[in-house]
């Protein structure tokens, strides 16, 4: 497992060495073409400006509250497709990472379907006097619905690798399931949750198709700070080169500060020998280093 | 005033039952996949039987033979289980890992880290009570291990191989702290070691696929084997047959010729029966030598092994012990045909 540090023998052929650095190319390159267009001298007022600092503040916001739901349903999603089996487990793994495949827009189009005024809720919704389409609620929901898969499968691969063997000493030592999952199961998986979480926070921060489709560009209401770049690209392009470039910074500092590579954390989790009853023994290899999932929103 | 449990897994091909007195640890041995693990994973209730019953002390911890099914959970049934791995939770002090278990109990945390200091000074780990599971070795975690598991003062300690996974200095460390904290204690342990069962257990199950071959003290078990896996682990080669009045007679026909303790075992030709005899009791000669009383197997050498300061001749299922400058008299090689001499007084026979 060790690698890159001293001079341990690590078996990579030296032209991957080249396919990597273009591919990281590929990557940095247009963030820096992007940079060298940025109009330096008015970059502060540009991003200072009040329709970027209510766009960048909603983004914030909005994607703090889709992180803490994401957190609130991926939770026990994720437990459910790791831990359990049922009949309907693969279609229902398969629906929760629809989202990944899905083009926001169409992703936007069901939930309007779904919360929207004639929608399938949204009809019962208003009669109690709820109105979701179109209002930050709404861009909640659409960051939500496209952020979800990365935290269930940052989730599940984190709890697939740990096992099932430490809930299980766990219970036999009397400790009921909501204690194991407080006191063990959580614990275990924290740096695999807060994997999915930043994904799933950097995800919403960048959501735009289903946000558009679903919540509108209402200026302070839903117009988030991907919206509010797509908007100035029209009118200012020094604008949206500037707000694109903080959009780059947040991301970066955010996911460079708190994502912690997949598999780090040392523990030997990683079963060996003979498995409890064989639980958890399938359950080692499986996703192996799944934890962190698939990086890269699409837009 | 007991435990017993009755159970039967048909995927698996396991049919078990196990009655242990309080007080009392019985030591589960067999070859690999034999069921030894899955016993233990029905008694935790990690594993659902198809069909059986389980009860400690009058309370039922599970009964699916009834109309009305029963099961308990694994936490409210009292079994700690102890694996080959200490598996302490990595992110929890050894403190507080011993304080598990009272802390599940719904014990205060102060009473319980008490008690977590008190079970980590018996198991010789007061001083580790601040480190994590990461900066254990290997002896150490398993020691707060055990702790942890008494300190959730079990009806039932489970042990699956303990020692195993423990290098040479730690296992007789550990050997000694498990004999010292299982006197008294109601306990099954899963070993591969014969040692393990004459130092922890004061009763032997021999599990073999799926079912309980041979049952008993474990000095008695290791003195007259009844199956061939603790005839292996009692280091004697065994031959199953039927009784006859001055040996066996093995299914091929073959006779073999020993003494009957009648006393312990009295007479009962025709009943199943088997002749035991140790590797050393063994000669090898080259030719057929007759005289009596003994025994002659012709035999077809498989391998040879150092074992110990001699040479193991190992030919079709039985053993013998003899010097290397025998074996090299002999020009002993794999594939030869050699005659495996024993003298009748050597052999015990004995009813299976």
């Amino acid at each position: 497992m060790e690698q890159s540090t001293g001079g341990g023998y690590h078996g990579i052929p030296r032209w991957i060495y080249a396919i990597a650095a273009a591919g990281g190319l590929f990557v940095l390159l247009p963030l820096a073409a992007m940079a060298a267009r940025v109009n330096w001298p008015q970059f502060i007022p540009l991003i200072t400006s009040e329709s970027s600092l209510t766009a960048l503040g909603l983004s914030l916001r909005t994607s703090a509250a889709s992180t803490a739901l994401c957190i609130v349903f991926g939770v026990p999603l994720a437990l459910v497709l790791a831990r359990s089996t049922f009949p309907g487990q693969r279609l229902l793994r398969a629906f929760v990472l629809l989202p990944l495949v899905l083009p926001p827009v169409v992703g936007g189009i069901a939930l309007l379907y779904t919360f929207g005024r004639q929608g399938l809720l949204g009809r019962s919704l208003e009669v109690a006097g709820i109105q979701i389409a179109f209002s930050t609620t709404a861009v909640v929901l659409a960051q939500t619905f496209v952020a979800l898969p990365f935290l269930v499968v940052s989730l599940e691969g984190a709890l697939r690798t740990a096992g099932g063997r430490y809930e299980a000493v766990a219970a036999t030592l009397g400790a009921r399931p909501t204690t194991v999952l407080r006191r063990v199961t959580l614990p275990l998986v924290l740096p695999g949750l807060a994997s999915g979480a930043v994904l799933s926070f950097a995800r919403s921060l960048g959501e735009f198709g289903a946000t558009l489709t679903f919540a509108g560009s209402l200026q302070g209401v839903t117009r988030t700070l991907p919206l509010e770049i797509y908007l100035q690209r029209e009118t200012d392009a020094d604008a949206a080169v500037a707000l694109s470039l903080v959009l780059v910074a947040v991301a970066v500092t955010v996911v460079g500060l708190t994502y912690r590579r997949p598999g780090t954390p040392g523990r030997r989790s990683v079963l060996e020998g003979p498995g409890l009853a064989g639980a958890g023994a399938e359950g080692a290899g499986l996703q192996g280093s799944a934890a962190g999932g698939r990086p890269g929103g699409t837009r | 005033m007991n435990f017993r449990v009755q159970a039967t897994v048909g995927a698996r091909g396991f049919d078990v039952g196990l009655d242990l007195a309080p007080g009392e640890t019985v030591a589960v041995l067999g070859p690999n996949g034999a069921g030894k693990s899955t016993l233990l994973s029905v008694v935790a209730g990690l594993l659902r039987p198809d069909s059986g019953r389980a009860e400690i002390d009058g309370k039922v911890l599970f009964d699916l033979d009834g109309g009305a099914k029963t099961w308990t959970a694994p936490h409210h049934r009292g079994t700690a289980l102890l694996a080959q791995e200490p598996l302490l939770f990595p992110h929890l002090s050894a403190l507080e890992n011993v304080a598990f278990g009272p802390r599940s109990a719904g014990i205060p945390r102060k009473t319980a880290r008490e008690s977590a200091r008190k079970w980590l000074a018996a198991v010789d780990a007061g001083e580790l009570e601040t480190r994590r599971p990461a900066e254990l070795s290997g002896g150490q975690a398993q020691r707060v291990a055990v702790a942890r598991a008494l300190a959730a003062n079990p009806e039932v300690l489970l042990l699956d191989e303990p020692m195993a996974a423990l290098d040479i200095h730690a296992a007789p460390l550990l050997r000694r702290l498990l004999k010292r904290v299982l006197a008294g204690r109601r306990a099954i342990i899963i070993t591969h070691d014969v040692l393990d069962a004459l130092m922890l257990a004061d009763r032997v199950i021999v599990l073999e696929g799926g079912r309980i071959t041979e049952e008993g003290p474990t000095r008695e078990v290791l003195q007259r084997p009844r199956s061939r896996f603790a005839a292996g682990l009692a280091g004697l080669n065994l031959i199953p047959g039927t009784l006859t009045s001055t040996g066996i007679r093995t299914a091929e026909g073959l006779e073999v010729a020993g003494h009957q303790d009648e006393e312990v075992f009295p007479a009962g030709a025709g009943q199943p029966g088997v002749a035991a005899f140790p590797p050393s009791a063994v000669s090898v000669f080259l030719t057929d030598a007759h005289g009596s009383p003994r025994n002659s197997f012709a035999v077809a050498v498989t391998d040879l092994e150092q074992h110990g300061d001699q040479i193991r001749v190992r030919a079709d299922g039985m053993s013998a012990d003899i010097t290397p400058a025998a074996s090299a008299d002999l020009g002993l090689a794999p594939g030869m045909t050699v005659y495996f001499v024993i003298k009748a007084a050597a052999v015990a026979v004995y009813p299976a």
